[in-house]
Order: C-alpha cells, then sequence, then structure tokens
C-alpha cells in the first residue's frame, strides 16, 4: 500500500490550541499531527487534561470560548477547514463529520423533543420533512431502542443516562457521515451498557465505510475497537502506532506506562512496567525539555534540554522520545 | 390567588378607612361646616359611612362577589359602567406597552449578546441606563411638552378615541404613552434576556446544535433564545406588575380616561366604591398576569409541564 495512493480523509498538521488575550499565548493542544484513513478506526488516549477533547472540538471549530485555533493546518476530505468560512464549516459540520460529545446528558436541548433535534440535523442537510421523520424512526431503532415511537416523542429528560447516550448515536449517524468522532462514549455509564455502546457504533461503523474516530483516557476501553492509536500527553501526540504493535511494544516510556496500568490478559509486560506516579503537568506552563520527563523513569540529561520531536520507530510507530529503543524479549 | 385577592381586599378596605374625609367631607368641601349635626348623620347614614367598619366590609365583599360593583358616590352612576368604560384602554395602554417593551428588550438583548462589547450592545446598555434609571413620569413629561411643543399636540380626555370608533387616530394616542411605560420594562427585559443569552450561549447543548450543522439563524433562535427566554418570561410577568402601577402616572401625564385616572380621581373624592373596585381589578390584573406566565412556562419548559 503506498502511502501516496490514499490521501487520508482527515489530517491534522502542527494543530495548536490555546487563547490569546493581548499578547499573552497559552498553547494547550502544542503541534498535533493526526491523520483517519477512510473507513478506518482509530484511537486517541492520554490522561485527563492530555488535549483530546479540544483537538478533536478544533476539527469541527467548536472551541469554546476563549479558546482558538492558533496555528496549524487541518483538512478533511478535499477542503482545508482551518480556511473555510463559517458557512463552509456548516456543511462539513453534522454532514461530513459527526460528533458524540463527552457530556451527553446535558449535549441535548432540554426544550426540545428527540424527534425535533433528529430531524432538524436532517434537514439542515437537505432531506425533506417526509424523508427526516422516516430516517429518524430507522436511526433510533439502528441504536437500538425497541420502541422508537416513544424514544422520538421524548424530552431528554425523560430518558436516562445510556437512553440520551444512544440518541446522541443515533442522531450523529442520521446523515451518515464519513468521519464520526466519539469523546469518551461510556464515562458516566454502568459496564453493560458501555459494551452496549461500543458494540453499537462498531457493527454500524462495519457496515458503512464511515471513520470512527475513539476517544478515552482508557485504553482498555477501545483497544479491541482500533486499527490505530495515537497517544496523548500534555498537548502532544507522544506516540502513533497499530494498535497490535503498541500493545506487543510499546515504545514510548508513557505508553509503557499507560500499558502497565492496563488490566487484562493481553498485556504480556505488565509486571516489567510501572505505575504511572505524579500528575500530569500543565500543558501551559512546561519546563523546557521532554514533558514526561518529571515522571520517566529512564530520564537522563538530553531530556532536559529539548524537546523530543516523533520519530519513526518502525512498524509503523512513530515515538517522541530521546531514549533508545529498549530490547524486547 | 384567591386568598391574594381576599387580603388585597381588606387592606385596600382599610387602607382606605383610614384616609381623612369621606365623601360627604370631600363633595362639600368646607361648607360641611355650615350642615346642622341631623343633617350630617341622615346623609351619613345614606351613604352607609356611619356602619361599623366590619359590617361595612362584609356587605361590601358581599355585593362584589354577587357581580355588584355598586355606585359611584360622586357621579351618581354604576361603578360598573365607569369601570367598563376606563377599562379597554388601560388594559390596551398596558399590552402596547408590554409588547413593546418585549420588542425593544428581546432585540436589543440577543443581538448585543451575539456581540457584546460592539455598537449594538454598548447603546442598549446605555439606553438601558435610561430606561431604568429615569423614572417614567420624568420621561413621559418630556414626551409630552415635546408632542406639545413640536406638533402643538395636546392630549385631552375628551379628544380620546377608542380602539374601535377610531382605531388610527387611538393608536396615535396610546402609543407614546405606551412607549413611555415600555423603555422601564424593555431595559429591564434586555437585560435579563443578555444575560440569560450570554449563559445559555456556553451551554453543550448549544455546541451540539452547531456541531450538528444548523445555520447560525436556527441556533440562534430555536437553541438559544428559547432556553434564554424561561427568566426572561419570569421578568416579564414582574415587569407587568409594575406596569399596572404604572398606568396610572402615565395615563394622568397623558390624559387618558382609563383605570389609573379613575383611580386618581376617586381617591381625591374619597369616593370609596370606586377606590375599591379598580383596586380589586388592579389586583386580579396582577393574578391573572400570574396566571399566564405560569401557563406560559408550562408550554416552554417540558420539565415543569411534568411535575
Ligand atoms: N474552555 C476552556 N478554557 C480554558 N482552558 C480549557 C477550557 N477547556 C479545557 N481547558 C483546558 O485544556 C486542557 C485540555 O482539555 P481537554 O478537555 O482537551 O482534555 P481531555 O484530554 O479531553 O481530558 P478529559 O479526559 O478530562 O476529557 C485541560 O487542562 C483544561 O484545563
Ligand atoms: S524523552 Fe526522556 S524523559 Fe521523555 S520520555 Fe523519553 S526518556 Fe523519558
Ligand atoms: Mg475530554
Amino acid at each position: 500500500m503506498s502511502a501516496l495512493a490514499e490521501l487520508p480523509l482527515l489530517s491534522l498538521r502542527s494543530v495548536r490550541v490555546g487563547s490569546r488575550r493581548d499578547h499573552e499565548v497559552r498553547e494547550i493542544v502544542r503541534g498535533v499531527d493526526l491523520d483517519v484513513l477512510a473507513g478506518e478506526k482509530v484511537g486517541v488516549v492520554g490522561e485527563s487534561g492530555s488535549g483530546k477533547t479540544l483537538t478533536m472540538l478544533s476539527v469541527l471549530r467548536l472551541l469554546p470560548r476563549p479558546l482558538e485555533v492558533l496555528g496549524g493546518q487541518i483538512r478533511f476530505e478535499d477542503k482545508i477547514l482551518t480556511e473555510l468560512d463559517e458557512r463552509g464549516m456548516e456543511s462539513i459540520r453534522g454532514a461530513g463529520v459527526a460528533m458524540v460529545y463527552q457530556d451527553p446528558m446535558t449535549s441535548l436541548n432540554p426544550l426540545l423533543r428527540v424527534r425535533t433535534q433528529v430531524v432538524e440535523t436532517l434537514r439542515a442537510h437537505g432531506s425533506s420533512d417526509a424523508a427526516a421523520g422516516k430516517r429518524t424512526r430507522e436511526v433510533l431503532g439502528q441504536v437500538g431502542f425497541v420502541d422508537p415511537e416513544r424514544v422520538e416523542a421524548a424530552f431528554p429528560h425523560e430518558l436516562s443516562g445510556g437512553m440520551v447516550q444512544r440518541v446522541m448515536i443515533a442522531m450523529a449517524i442520521a446523515t451518515s457521515p464519513r468521519l464520526l468522532i466519539a469523546d469518551e462514549p461510556t464515562t458516566a455509564l454502568d459496564v453493560t451498557i458501555q459494551q452496549q455502546i461500543l458494540d453499537l457504533v462498531d457493527s454500524l461503523q462495519s457496515r458503512t465505510a464511515m471513520s470512527v474516530v475513539w476517544v478515552s483516557h482508557d485504553l482498555g476501553v477501545i483497544a479491541r475497537l482500533v486499527d490505530r492509536v495515537f497517544v496523548m500527553y500534555a498537548g502532544r501526540v507522544v506516540e502513533q502506532a497499530p494498535t497490535v504493535r503498541l500493545f506487543a511494544r510499546p515504545t514510548h516510556p508513557y505508553s509503557q506506562a499507560l500499558l502497565g496500568s492496563l488490566p487484562g490478559p493481553e498485556v504480556r509486560h505488565r509486571a516489567r512496567l510501572t505505575q504511572i506516579g505524579g500528575s500530569p503537568p500543565d500543558p501551559t506552563r512546561l519546563p523546557p525539555g521532554c514533558p514526561f520527563r518529571a515522571r520517566c523513569p529512564f530520564a537522563f540529561d538530553r531530556c532536559a534540554e529539548q524537546e523530543p520531536p516523533l520519530l519513526e520507530r518502525g512498524e509503523g510507530s512513530l515515538a517522541a522520545c530521546w531514549k533508545e529503543p529498549i530490547e524486547w524479549l | 390567588m384567591v386568598l391574594t385577592l381576599f387580603g388585597v381586599s381588606i387592606i385596600v378596605f382599610l387602607v382606605l378607612r383610614l384616609l381623612p374625609g369621606n365623601a360627604l367631607t370631600s363633595s362639600l368641601g368646607v361648607s360641611a361646616g355650615l350642615l346642622s349635626h341631623a343633617q350630617l348623620v341622615a346623609l351619613d347614614h345614606y351613604y352607609g359611612i356611619g356602619e361599623p367598619v366590619v359590617q361595612q366590609y362584609v356587605s361590601w365583599l358581599h355585593a362584589i362577589l354577587t357581580g355588584n360593583l355598586g355606585v359611584s358616590l360622586s357621579s351618581r352612576t354604576s361603578v360598573a359602567s365607569l369601570v367598563g368604560a376606563a377599562l379597554p384602554v388601560t388594559f390596551e395602554l398596558a399590552i402596547a406597552a408590554m409588547l413593546l417593551g418585549l420588542l425593544i428588550g428581546v432585540l436589543f438583548g440577543v443581538f448585543g449578546a451575539l456581540r457584546p462589547g460592539r455598537v449594538v450592545d454598548v447603546s442598549g446598555q446605555g439606553v438601558s441606563v435610561i430606561g431604568l434609571g429615569v423614572p417614567s413620569f420624568v420621561i413621559g413629561t418630556g414626551i409630552v411638552t415635546l408632542l406639545a411643543s413640536v406638533f402643538q399636540y395636546f392630549p385631552s380626555s375628551e379628544s380620546f378615541a377608542s380602539l374601535a370608533s377610531d382605531p388610527w387616530l387611538n393608536i396615535q394616542q396610546i402609543f407614546f404613552p405606551a412607549f413611555t411605560l415600555s423603555l422601564g420594562i424593555g431595559a429591564a427585559i434586555m437585560r435579563t434576556t443578555r444575560a440569560s443569552m450570554l449563559e445559555v450561549v456556553g451551554q453543550n447543548y448549544v455546541r451540539t446544535a452547531r456541531g450538528k450543522g444548523l445555520s447560525r439563524h436556527s441556533v440562534t433562535w430555536k437553541h438559544i433564545f428559547l432556553n434564554a427566554f424561561i427568566p426572561v418570561l419570569t421578568m416579564s410577568g414582574i415587569q407587568l406588575g409594575y406596569l399596572l402601577g404604572g398606568t396610572v402616572i402615565v395615563e394622568q401625564i397623558f390624559v387618558l380616561p382609563g383605570l389609573g385616572r379613575l383611580l386618581v380621581e376617586s381617591i381625591n373624592g374619597r369616593d370609596f366604591p370606586v377606590v375599591q373596585s379598580v383596586t380589586m381589578i388592579f389586583a386580579a390584573g396582577f393574578v391573572v398576569v400570574n396566571m399566564i406566565v405560569d401557563v406560559l412556562y408550562a408550554v416552554v419548559d417540558p420539565r415543569i409541564r411534568n411535575r
């Protein structure tokens, strides 16, 4: 497979997100490169506060004030989103890229029926009223509601957390987007419903050519669903690797630590890896050098001098670390 | 609700009885001293003035509950016909002022909140300071003076045209008093709308609405404004309450033959049956407004409807 032949569906290049007030720039996402191929399932993992959500919101230009994209380029299909006007963004949002947000319970308008909210999405992208009504019932059925008519007529406060999450997914897939971003789709749900939701989206994905970005602070939750993983730390991607490779040979000490704290039989090297001690740094006030240094068991002189760039490590893996690859058994 | 009205009826009744003077002393003026004691007693008896307060109250309550508002002591016509003539004027004035206030307040509030710190916002804020800070009798007097000096227009109660008889003239006559009243309401509604809009803009469901690719217009009105409207509704109810009081002053200034004027005239004449009836109508108006607001809450917000 040649890299030239297949242009990624979505690509982020050196995307920086932060706030600019007077002359003070606070950077939270500090140059993220991320590609998603057509039909691909990608995972984005990292501790709370590492900038996963902000990176994803920057794609749809939905960053909360005063945050904005400070630099870099975001491309989706043949459109440079970072150069598009608001009208152009409106046609991408929902239709090209749909997102399921981190906090579903507060993400539906409390005053409007489920039907109204799904239908208006379809109407905004050219459906007729009748077609939108029919499609609404169809997608509510697809996300596993046995009584779509009742859910349609309900107001958000009449639904449970799991039901709202499924409505959010139905609303996102109703327009058949080319890319679905699912931000922490299972937090605040109990374990059995978690599995249902994950399997649901995964089966919807396999039936369509949709690409999916799974965002989670918990690698264990999404590992089995994704082809490739991006590990984020302090506003940067510190490792990117095919899932199999990451689990077999995590390169970055932070990935190693993440896998070390991961439950499950597939982790072979658990015994040799340390738990992650310490807490994540504030990405806006980083000392020079590698941001993971304070927590890294392998840190040496060079780590304090310069922040490591993402470097090729073979087998499709890239990692941002000065340390030579460890010899694995 | 009923309790509120009952309470109001007692207070009104007692306060009126505490006023110095009665219908006789005020209608006869200083010449009251010329009447003999026997004549005064006879007149007192005729007007029911001398009876114990409790008995007066009970018979009045009984009368209004059976739909009999009584007879005006000064004009000898039935209170019902006086009120019937004045009520539509005040009703129209209040509705017009409210609609105008809502229009001004909502437009400035919404567009100000969409671009905080810009021209619309700053000018809206400026006008609201005037609307809230300058009492309506000052604004009203100013407008009347302006109308008189520029257009040689002098309002009078004789020339008043009802909406039914001459709609165009009526609208001209109602517009300025309604505008006077609407400034204060508009300012309060504007502030509430603006603050509420700014709060709702940051809510997650607004992000969802934008993220679905809805147009700016649809996001603003269907998602942001609809949610921001709930506090505006509360504020509108409160303002309508104040508004009823405001009509009394503005009707005086613009010489409109409404309930407010009727009230002032009958207080001056110690015409208790009229005062009591008009006050009760104001109180009932207040209660009805609150009921309407409660109904509207339920219409807008399904979370309230279910409770
Ligand atoms: N509206 C905002 N204004 C200023 N800073 C913000 C804002 N939203 C988030 N941040 C900061 O940006 C950083 C990254 O936030 P982000 O939500 O992207 O993290 P995340 O990786 O998604 O974490 P989580 O797992 O908690 O969702 C956080 O440290 C947070 O403090
Ligand atoms: S660069 Fe140095 S401090 Fe950073 S992860 Fe690698 S070894 Fe650790
Ligand atoms: Mg997040």
